[in-house]
This record gives structure tokens, C-alpha cells and sequence, in this order.
């Protein structure tokens, strides 16, 4: 635990990506294999099961520190980070573990069929057992919460380094189901993968955005002039799903979602068709609810992932299809080294096999001459239920993660309106003790109703500024969220909206963000809830 | 009738009727008495200043032509029958304490303080009283400082590592109190000390002051980039990610805060490194001081006031807030980044000389 509670110091130590590898390796060459594929896995977003509930660990917590539940939960308003605050907030320790963290993780999965009592036994053994550091690191472990500011990619990196593999190799082999305790280390650093589980998913090929940043709209002349020749392209709608990974391999099937996460049981509708496809293939495709054989908004797919139970309502008012796009493997050979339009052919021979095609969809391709041409398609994005056009470079191979080059998306301008904050909250991570969470509002009549949340948009500098204006200008506290005078005015972008049953005003947006502060508008000339309502285009 | 307080808090400032003057006021007055020369506490525009003799140069380049009168710790003088006397805060050089008293009733006002001995500044004494009105900067339980001894020896092994890197050490602290609590602490046989002119400047007065302080260089146009890499630069908030500090590039950039103590702060200011270093009491510090001037009522001045009021009410004491524009905007660690937040008004901007960081806190 000593070398993984220095890792974390030292990665904090630096800022610069040079360093944070060297810091990587350094781990590496020192713990024992077991440690590196714990530390893999964690870092890879994959925690140990939480064996004992974040609530029950918060109160033992507040015992050992000796101090109020109220102040407790203060602290960690200020603190935005539960380990951390537990770590900071009991009496100092000089005592020092030499456990290892295999050994740790494994105290802890033991902990499955303790009884409450035993729980709190030991770990208020442990806690007394850690210095600050540690215990900082081993509440990291407990509540689950692994968010340790370096990519995955820099772990990959500093691994490439050290074992000569290629870091898109290695990306490929950390991908899927796996467990620390099973998965040697050994084995994921061979010249030849012979690990290979059945169910591992590739690594996504991500589109680069050709607009950067939403106030800069590139016209099509422009983009010409950075892809070049239209003919090169392929451009499809951009959908508005979830992407997946769909995979048929030795007579199972699999369904990743680009969080990682397995989905196969979230999606029954799909099961037929995959079963039907021929062993040794995976299709990379847009998970989509559809009605009448129209996509539906987003909000309406986004009900039913968030259902622990998928109900015979649920199935019939929200049936999913696959939009498919890409071919990645067929007949067991990995096809990524193909060009798109080779992998397109296989693709669409694959959809017009199927006895599924409802289920099974293709992403049609936009037939375009010019970039002008596709430019005013593009206009017709939200009519088709899109987010914009994807661009793909016909001689492309798939690739992994977000490169620059071949890939792109060219998403549509948002939907945007000018709202008044009304409630702040502080933030998490790096804006902890800062007010970065706002709840926007728009009139209706003489009174603002709250219709958005948005967390981002705004740079270091401004934020600075409306947290000076919230902490001078709150008129109630409720808990952590602080009622603020309605004043400041800021121009709120959005992709989508619905009408909400669950909301106040009657709608919900799909992903709103800060577009800009409009120090220029007093709040009585923000929009109206009338406005907005009249962007649900009925 | 009830009697009036000794001490009021006005929208000046906080008032003493019976001995007609401020303490530490924001706007202008006819009698000001001065706790430390930081700009949330030492304004420009008053007729009259009282403060620590310590305070005097640093008060007079900052301030310019000022009518000031200073006083030794301990020292009392009478104003219409109050008798005011100053006693060490162990915040800055030449901070004080106020005491204020009057037909057997004392007041205290703490303006900044921190109880641990930094080696420079004549340590906190507490002074007992009737009524404390204290500070809270940090008034938070999470917020506990280990002793300076072992945060320099990270500064120190940090500056010889960049030596032994090839890196230039830049390290960032407020120009009055934190400046030169490291530059007396630094292990001086790595090399030799560089200062950004600002912090030099503050450095001047207080050397003119009679204060005693490690030797310093102050960065010109002439410096040798080359010879600046083998020392050590110590330079204040405002100069962090300007061409400046640029010049000095490949370098390790440490910074020197209270505020470091939290993980997400620290990562906000995006410093190579965050050293845990405050001039202000710490948690425990806080209560330890409030308890030890034996006071029937404290008021927080500015701080996590909300939270350590309740606290302190629930452990037993007579606490409350009270409303003033200590901390300025500094008292916000969202505003410390930049250290270019001037809450301070147009007047210091008037007599600062450009680039000079209007710090005061933490």
C-alpha cells in the first residue's frame, strides 16, 4: 500500500505527462505483478465491489474523527472528495502498513460475508493501522470513487514503454471483463495474445469534432479546404444512442457500451439477431429506441437504461434497434486493418443476410457531391433525429480511440437560450469549495422557473467571478445548495429538448452547457418558458 | 438601557465611540489603528494611522505619505481614556493584536493571526479578554498544519532535486509574511536566493525597518538566466503564468498556501508543487487562541465564519458572526490563483507601484 499511496502522491506532484509516466514505470518496476494488475484494473475504471456501504463507512468515519455529523458534511463540501475528507479530518497517524495492495483488495473482498459488527472492527483497525496518505488512498479503494487525474492512456503508455508492445496492443488487452486476481501479468505483456477471452471488446474508434469550440462554426468551404476532395469522404447522420459494441464469438453473445460497461441483458430485443450472425463477428453500431421505424429522442432511451427491471411497458414503449456501422471482426479475423470501404461492403452483405432488418439496421450513407452540398443536408440534422453528420475517410482503417484525421463529426449549432441562474452549488475534484453547479431559469410570467442544470462552459477565470458574486449574494442556504439573487444572465446551449413529466417546467434538455455569459443582458431580457416550449416543435 | 459595546462593527469598520477611532477600517477615517500592513487591513485615505513599529516601512511604500505614528508591543496609548496597546499576532512581521480597554472592559481584535512560530515574526501571545473579535481564514477541521520544520524540508529537497534536474525553482508565496518566512528558512547551501522586484521591494522596507534578513537578489534584466537555474526565485501569486516567469522556463513551480492542504485546490492552481504553508492558525490553532483569551463572547470576522460559529457555540462559547471586508476577495481560495484580485479599491491602485500583488492573505 506504501508504494500505491506514493503513486498517487507523486502523479499529484507533477503536471507535466513526462513525468507522470516516469512515475508510472517506476511503480511498475517496483511492485510485484499481482499489484500492477490491481493497479491496472483500478485505473482502467474497474474498483473492487463495495463491501461495505458508503453511508456505514461516512458514519464510522465521523466516530473516528470526533466531530458532528453536520461538520462532517461541511467538510466535505469544502473538500469535494469523501476519501479525502475522512482521510483529512482523523487524528493523525504515524503508524505505516506494509500489506501490499493485493493483499489490501483482498481484505476487503473478504469483508463479502462479514457480519456490521466485524466490518466496523476492522476497519477502524485499518485506519489506525495508515498514515494519511494511505488512508486517503484505501478509502479511495473503499468507496469506489477512482477518479485519479491520469488517462488510461498514460498507463498504457508507461506499460508500452516497459514491455516494447505496442500501446494500441495493449489498449486492446486491458479492454473487457477482467479480473486482477485471474488476469496474470504475465499474460497481458506476451509477444502473441493467447489470453484472449471471448467476450473482449476492441478498443472504440472516437471522431475528432471539426468545430472545436461552439462559437467558431466552420462553413463547408472550410472544411473542404482541411479533408480535401468530398469524393475521398463517406458521411453518415450522426445518431443520438448509445454506442456499442456487438459481438458473437463461440456461440455467445456480448453487448459493450463505450463506458465499458456489459449491456447484453439491457437489450433482449437485439438478442435474436445476434444470435443469428455468424461466430466470429463484431459489428460497431448506435443503440437507438425506435417507433414506427423512426429513431425516438434520446430522453426516451435514457428512461429505460436508468431501470434496474426492464418491463413488458418499458419493452413496448421503448423497443431498441441497432443503427450498425462499422464491421470490426468477421469470420474470427480482426478486420480493423481494412479500409472503411472494404469494411462497409462486409457490413452491408452482413445487414442484407440478416432476418432481422428492423432490428438490424444500416446507417444509410449520405450521397453528396460537394462540401456545400452535404453542408445543407447537414441543415436537415434534427429533422432526421440526428446530432449532425459523421465524416469518414473512405481508405480510413478503424482505429483506436480519439485520433485526428480520419474520423470526424460535424455536429449542428445548438439550440440556445438566455437564462438567469437562480441556485449554486460547489463542485467536485478540482472545483471543490467552489461554486460551479448552477440551475438556470426562464420567466413564465413574473417568476423564474428552473428548467437546466449545466456544469461547464465557463473558463477558470469566470468561474472565479461567479463564485465571488454567489458567496456575496445569497439570499437562503439549503444545505449545500445556496439560493442566489437573480442577476447574472448566461446564454444556455442545448442538443435537444422534450417534454418532462418529472420537471417543473414541463421540459428537459439534452445536454445543456454554458455557452457564454451575457454580461450585456439584464434579467428581465432572458427568455421565457413560452420561448422554450416553442422549441419542442409540435 | 444596555450599555454600549466597547467595540461596534460599522460599515466602516470596526468603532470605538468612546475612544473615537477604527480599528483596521475600509474607508477613510480620522484615527485608524493599523494590525498589519496587508491591504485588506492597512487602506489608504486615513488621517491619522496607528500600527507596530515593524509595519512602518512596508505601511509607507505601500501606502506613500502617510501621518504615522508606531508603537513597541506592549506599549499603551491613551486615546480619550482608552487605552489601546499592541500585542504580537505571529501573522507577519510587526502584525499585532489590538487591545483596546476602557473602565476595566477589554476588547481584543486579532486582525490576522497564526499561533505556530514561524522564526521571523514575534510569535502569537494570547491576551485575555472580555470580548475576542478573531479571524476564522481557515476555520474548517480540515484544515490542521503540520509543524514549518518538516513542509521546508520538502521545500528544500524539492529545490535540490530541480538543481540536480536542470530545472529553475520558482517558488510562490504573498510578497509581506510568506516571502520572507521561506526566504529565512530556505537551506541556503543549495544556492542562492533570487526575488521578483515586488517581493524584494517589500523586502527593502523591512531591511530599512532594522529587520534582519537572509541575503536576496533581485531579478533584473541583467540576470543570467543560467546562474538563476542554480538558485532559488521567490516570486508572488500575481506573477504565476506570466512571460516573466516564462523567461525561467525549464522550470518546477511551487506553491506555498493554506489552501494547498486540499487536493482539488491544489490541483486548480496547477502548480508543479503544493507546499501546505499558512500564516494563518490552522483548526485547532483557532480554538486554542479563542479559549486561551478566556473571552465571554468571540466574533468572526471573516473566514468559514457560518461553520465555526456553530462549532464554537456547540463546545461551549458565545460566538457569532460579524460582517466586514477582511479577506477581501482573498479570503476565497477560488481567488487565489491569480493573486490579480484587487477587492482593495482604486486608492492603493493610485500609490501601488504596476504588477505589485495587493496580498494579504493566506
Amino acid at each position: 500500500m506504501k508504494a500505491f499511496a506514493q503513486l498517487f502522491l507523486s502523479l499529484d506532484e507533477t503536471n507535466k505527462t513526462n513525468e507522470k509516466v516516469k512515475v508510472l514505470k517506476d511503480y511498475f518496476n517496483t511492485v510485484p505483478d499481482t499489484d500492477k494488475m490491481h493497479m491496472l484494473a483500478l485505473f482502467s475504471g474497474r474498483r473492487p465491489k463495495r463491501q461495505i456501504n458508503s453511508t456505514l463507512v461516512r458514519n464510522w468515519a465521523i466516530e473516528a474523527s470526533h466531530i458532528p455529523a453536520w461538520l462532517f458534511e461541511e467538510s466535505y463540501h469544502v473538500v469535494g472528495d469523501l476519501a479525502e475528507t475522512m482521510a483529512l479530518l482523523m487524528p493523525q497517524s504515524n503508524a505505516s502498513s506494509s500489506k501490499t495492495l493485493t493483499e489490501w483488495i483482498a481484505e476487503i473482498n473478504a469483508l463479502n460475508d462479514k457480519t456490521e459488527e466485524q466490518k466496523k472492527e476492522w476497519l477502524m483497525e485499518s485506519w489506525a493501522m495508515l498514515d494519511s496518505q494511505e488512508r486517503f488512498v484505501f478509502n479511495k479503494l473503499l468507496t469506489g470513487s477512482f477518479r485519479v487525474g491520469v488517462s488510461q492512456n498514460l498507463v498504457i503508455k508507461a506499460l508500452a514503454d516497459i514491455s516494447g508492445l505496442e500501446p494500441a496492443v495493449l489498449t486492446h488487452r486491458v479492454m473487457g471483463s477482467w479480473l486482477p486476481e485471474t488476469y496474470q501479468f504475465s499474460q497481458l505483456m506476451e509477444e502473441q495474445d493467447a489470453a484472449a477471452n471471448i467476450s473482449r471488446p476492441y478498443p472504440f474508434f472516437l471522431a475528432y469534432p471539426i468545430q472545436e469550440t461552439s462559437e467558431k462554426q466552420k462553413t463547408p468551404a472550410e472544411v473542404g479546404i482541411a479533408l480535401g476532395d468530398a469524393a475521398d469522404w463517406q458521411a453518415e447522420w450522426k445518431w443520438d444512442g448509445i454506442r456499442a459494441q456487438m459481438i458473437k464469438r463461440g456461440a455467445e453473445i456480448f453487448i459493450w457500451s463505450r463506458g465499458e460497461d456489459l449491456a447484453t441483458e439491457k437489450f433482449p430485443e437485439l438478442h435474436p439477431f445476434l444470435n443469428a450472425l455468424p461466430d466470429g463477428t463484431v459489428i460497431d453500431g448506435e443503440i437507438l429506441s425506435f417507433q414506427n421505424g423512426l429513431p425516438m429522442p434520446f430522453n426516451v432511451l435514457q428512461t429505460r437504461i436508468g431501470r434496474k427491471n426492464l418491463s413488458k411497458k418499458i419493452l413496448e414503449e421503448s423497443p431498441v434497434a441497432v443503427i450498425a456501422y462499422d464491421c470490426l471482426e468477421y469470420k474470427d479475423e480482426d478486420i480493423r486493418y481494412k479500409s472503411q470501404a472494404e469494411r462497409r461492403e462486409i457490413l452491408e452483405q452482413l445487414q442484407a443476410e440478416t432476418a432481422y432488418p428492423e432490428i438490424f439496421r444500416i446507417s444509410a450513407l449520405i450521397s453528396f457531391e460537394t462540401w456545400e452540398q452535404l453542408g445543407s443536408i447537414r441543415e436537415q440534422s434534427r429533422a432526421m433525429i440526428a446530432e449532425g453528420i459523421m465524416l469518414k475517410r473512405k481508405s480510413a482503417t478503424y482505429q483506436v480511440g480519439r485520433k485526428r484525421g480520419d474520423w470526424w463529426k460535424w455536429k449542428i449549432d445548438p439550440l440556445s437560450v438566455d437564462a438567469v441562474m437562480i441556485y449554486a452549488q460547489k463542485g467536485h475534484g478540482r472545483r471543490a469549495d467552489l461554486y460551479t453547479d448552477y440551475t438556470f431559469a426562464v420567466w413564465d410570467g413574473d417568476k423564474l422557473v428552473p428548467f437546466a442544470k449545466a456544469y461547464s462552459g465557463l473558463t477558470d477565470a469566470e468561474i472565479n467571478k461567479v463564485d465571488y458574486f454567489i458567496k456575496r449574494n445569497t439570499i437562503e442556504k439549503f444545505g449545500p445548495v445556496r439560493t442566489v439573487k437573480p442577476e447574472l444572465v448566461f446564454e444556455i446551449g442545448f442538443e435537444g429538448i422534450n417534454k418532462s413529466t418529472r420537471h417543473k417546467s414541463g421540459i428537459a434538455l439534452r445536454f445543456p452547457r454554458i455557452l457564454r455569459w451575457r454580461h450585456d443582458k439584464p434579467k428581465e431580457e432572458a427568455d421565457t418558458l413560452e420561448s422554450l416550449k416553442a422549441l419542442l416543435g409540435e | 438601557m444596555a450599555k454600549k459595546p466597547l467595540l461596534e462593527f460599522t460599515d466602516r469598520g470596526i468603532y470605538c465611540a468612546q475612544g473615537k477611532f477604527y480599528i483596521d477600517p475600509w474607508k477613510p477615517v480620522d484615527d485608524a489603528v493599523i494590525t498589519h500592513a496587508h491591504a485588506d487591513h492597512a487602506y489608504w485615505g486615513h488621517r491619522h494611522y496607528l500600527a507596530h513599529y515593524l509595519s512602518r516601512e512596508v505601511l509607507l511604500y505601500r501606502l506613500g505619505e502617510i501621518n504615522l505614528q508606531t508603537v513597541e508591543y506592549g506599549e499603551t496609548v491613551l486615546k480619550n481614556g482608552v487605552s489601546i496597546s499592541l500585542y504580537p499576532a505571529g501573522h507577519v512581521i510587526g502584525s499585532a493584536q489590538i487591545r483596546v480597554e476602557y473602565k476595566g472592559e477589554v476588547w481584543v481584535v486579532s486582525g490576522d493571526y497564526k499561533v505556530e512560530n514561524d522564526g521571523i515574526s514575534t510569535p502569537f501571545e494570547p491576551v485575555k479578554c472580555h470580548h475576542f473579535i478573531s479571524e476564522c481564514t481557515f476555520g474548517m477541521p480540515v484544515y490542521q498544519w503540520k509543524p514549518q520544520v518538516q513542509t521546508f524540508n520538502e521545500i528544500n529537497s524539492w529545490w535540490r532535486n530541480n538543481i540536480d534536474n536542470g530545472l529553475a525553482t520558482v517558488i510562490v508565496g504573498y510578497s509581506l509574511g510568506k516571502a520572507q518566512r521561506i526566504l529565512q528558512n530556505l537551506d541556503l547551501f543549495n544556492g542562492k536566493v533570487y526575488t521578483h522586484g515586488v517581493i524584494e521591494n517589500t523586502n527593502e522596507a523591512l531591511r530599512r525597518n532594522g529587520v534582519i534578513l537572509n541575503p536576496t537578489e533581485r531579478i533584473t534584466q541583467e540576470s543570467l538566466k543560467e546562474e538563476v537555474r542554480k538558485g532559488i526565485i521567490i516570486a508572488p501569486p500575481s506573477s504565476v503564468g506570466t512571460p516573466w516567469m516564462r523567461k525561467f522556463q525549464p522550470y518546477s513551480f511551487g506553491y506555498c498556501s493554506g489552501w494547498m492542504a486540499i487536493r482539488g485546490a491544489k490541483r486548480r492552481r496547477a502548480a508543479d508543487r503544493g507546499f501546505v504553508l499558512s500564516d494563518h492558525a490552522d483548526w485547532d490553532g483557532l480554538i486554542s487562541a479563542i479559549d486561551a483569551t478566556g473571552c465571554e463572547c468571540v466574533y468572526l470576522t471573516h473566514g468559514y465564519t457560518a461553520t465555526f460559529s456553530r462549532y464554537l457555540n456547540e463546545i461551549g462559547f458565545n460566538a457569532r458572526e460579524v460582517h466586514t471586508l477582511y479577506g477581501g476577495e482573498e479570503e476565497d481560495p477560488s481567488n487565489l490563483p491569480e493573486g490579480k484580485a484587487s477587492s482593495t479599491g482604486d486608492p492603493e491602485k493610485k500609490v501601488l507601484p504596476l504588477g505589485e500583488d495587493l496580498g494579504g492573505v493566506s
